[in-house]
């Protein structure tokens, strides 16, 4: 894109771009570290995670304001104002990752010691894909890159294809062992809270499409997350 | 540059609002020339019945040039050529034997400063009906020049002064007049060349309300250096550039996501 002629506008907009980016470091930076503090179960690190959130929260309205004063300022016009719409909602997805995360961050609190690696393991290699997957998106935002941002929106399945057979994984040792029922919700809720974020990404993909090319993609995402529509016994029957 | 690159395009390619309206105005293949210099090139375009049309661009694009060839006040200036057909409803407005007081009376027009007669605000109104004898006998003429103020917004402020100068009115309430001077004739399409440019906001604010509910009524085209005016008042938008038509299409999508860059760079404000 060639510059403004009034060259305050590019700065505007550059800031904005900014401040995405720093939020998109912090939010990235958050998701692994609840990941970790979850796998190891340690409450200091999550403790320090949720602090962290606050940080995120702020950021998010830092944006809106800037987004707006720029509304306000400079009457964007067609890809202008497609940056600041696109800017207030990836914001926002940011701002629900970090929420996400500090969430999971809190479940290591309520997971108790005696719980066996290999329930985390998978859980883990989620948490490994959805950082991937914003690490990605957060790429293709920065460089304004609606190919990649697709190749994100696609991958978004991976993500929910692990997530169904750690439900179904999980439901087996519950239903094993009930002394496990209690670790084993917590580890389904965090599961569930990356899947989430896993949409988060996708959300940005398509912002990132729509800014790039001025129409919602409509092309109907592949879902592999069938756990709302899976009857209890049809774990046991595999 | 070859013939390709005067290729207009259509935002969409048939805009909903010129399916939605018959074409009052279309221009086929037209070339202005001032002497040697060429102002517009091979200009193509349909401007539909009871919408606004604006047309946007940089100074020296050829947009007022344009909107001069509709009413043929171009005709006025000497060198200058008009190739190509224009019709109204259909009718060539360059034929030999086309009575151009009459076309003017069909296609009003409205500039940029408010141009009142140095007389009454009644006599400015009146005039356009008196020369082209429209009105049957005194009342007559005072009802048109009544209801001529009233659909210019402007009877309200007036009323009782219509025999006190129309050049004593403010800025704002002279456009309003020139308005409804224009309206008087009955005219099909009235033309409007910045109108609100020499306006303050509040001024301008009422003309673009009076557009609004003008073009129930009337074809309205409107040359505009404000982006966000056209944005605001227009339901077609024409992007010109060096002469050349570049763009032309349904305002809300004009403004959102044009196809042309230069477009894009134009209504963003990046043009350089």
């Amino acid at each position: 894109m060639s510059e403004h002629i009034v060259k305050a506008y590019d700065d505007d907009l550059a800031s904005l771009t900014t401040m995405l980016a720093q939020m998109g470091g912090l939010a990235e930076e958050q998701l692994s570290r609840s990941i970790e503090a979850l796998s190891r179960r340690d409450t200091k690190l999550a403790d320090r995670v949720i602090q962290a959130d606050e940080k995120l929260d702020a950021m998010e309205v830092a944006v809106e304001e800037k987004a707006i004063l720029t509304i306000a300022k400079r009457q964007p016009m067609a890809r202008d104002l497609r940056v600041i719409m696109v800017a207030i909602r990836i914001a926002s997805d940011l701002e629900r990752i970090g929420d996400l995360a500090k969430n999971i961050a809190k479940r290591s609190h309520a997971i108790y010691d005696n719980i066996p690696r290999r329930l985390t393991k998978g859980l883990e290699r989620m948490g490994e894909l959805s950082q991937a997957q914003v690490k990605l998106v957060l790429d293709a935002f920065a460089a304004t890159d609606d190919a990649k941002a697709l190749e994100v929106w696609r991958h978004d399945e991976d993500i929910d294809a692990l997530y169904n057979s750690i439900f179904r994984e999980l439901l087996t040792y519950m239903m094993e062992d009930p002394r496990m029922i209690g670790a084993c919700t917590h580890l389904l809720f965090a599961a569930k809270n990356i899947e989430r974020i896993g949409d988060h990404a996708t959300n940005i993909a398509e912002n990132i499409y729509y800014l790039v090319n001025g129409e919602i993609l409509k092309e109907q995402r592949p879902k592999k997350d069938k756990t709302s529509i899976t009857p209890f016994s049809a774990v046991n029957n595999d | 540059m070859n013939d390709m690159s005067f290729q207009t395009i259509m935002t969409p390619a048939i805009p909903k609002i010129a399916a939605a309206r018959e074409a009052k105005i279309i221009a086929s293949a037209v070339d202005v020339h001032y002497g040697d210099k060429q102002a517009i090139k091979n200009l193509s375009i349909s401007i539909p019945d009871r919408a606004v049309s604006a047309f946007i661009g940089p100074s020296g694009c050829g947009k007022s040039t344009f909107l001069r060839s509709i009413n043929r006040m171009n005709d006025t200036i000497p060198g200058c050529k008009v190739t190509g057909k224009i019709t109204l409803d259909g009718e060539d407005i360059y034929a030999r034997n086309l009575d151009v007081v009459e076309l003017r009376a069909r296609i009003g027009m409205v500039f940029q400063k408010p141009n009142p007669f140095p007389k009454t605000i009644f006599e400015n109104v009146a005039y356009g009906p008196r020369i082209h004898g429209l009105a049957r006998d005194k009342q007559d003429m005072e009802r048109i020049v009544v209801e001529s103020l009233k659909k210019a917004g402007l009877f309200e402020e007036v009323k009782d002064r219509l025999t006190q100068p129309g050049t004593g009115l403010s800025g704002g309430q002279q456009q309003r007049l020139c308005i409804a001077r224009a309206i008087a004739v009955n005219p099909e399409v009235i033309l409007m060349d910045e109108p609100c440019s020499a306006l303050d906001p509040i001024a301008t604010a009422r003309i673009e309300e009076l557009i609004h509910e003008l073009k129930e009524n009337f074809c309205i085209v409107i040359v505009t250096h404000s982006m966000q005016q056209a944005a605001r008042v227009s339901d077609l938008t024409a992007f010109f550039h060096l002469g050349v038509l570049v763009e032309v299409g349904d305002t809300d999508v004009m403004f959102t996501k044009p196809q042309d860059k230069r477009t894009q760079d134009y209504i963003t404000g990046r043009f350089g």
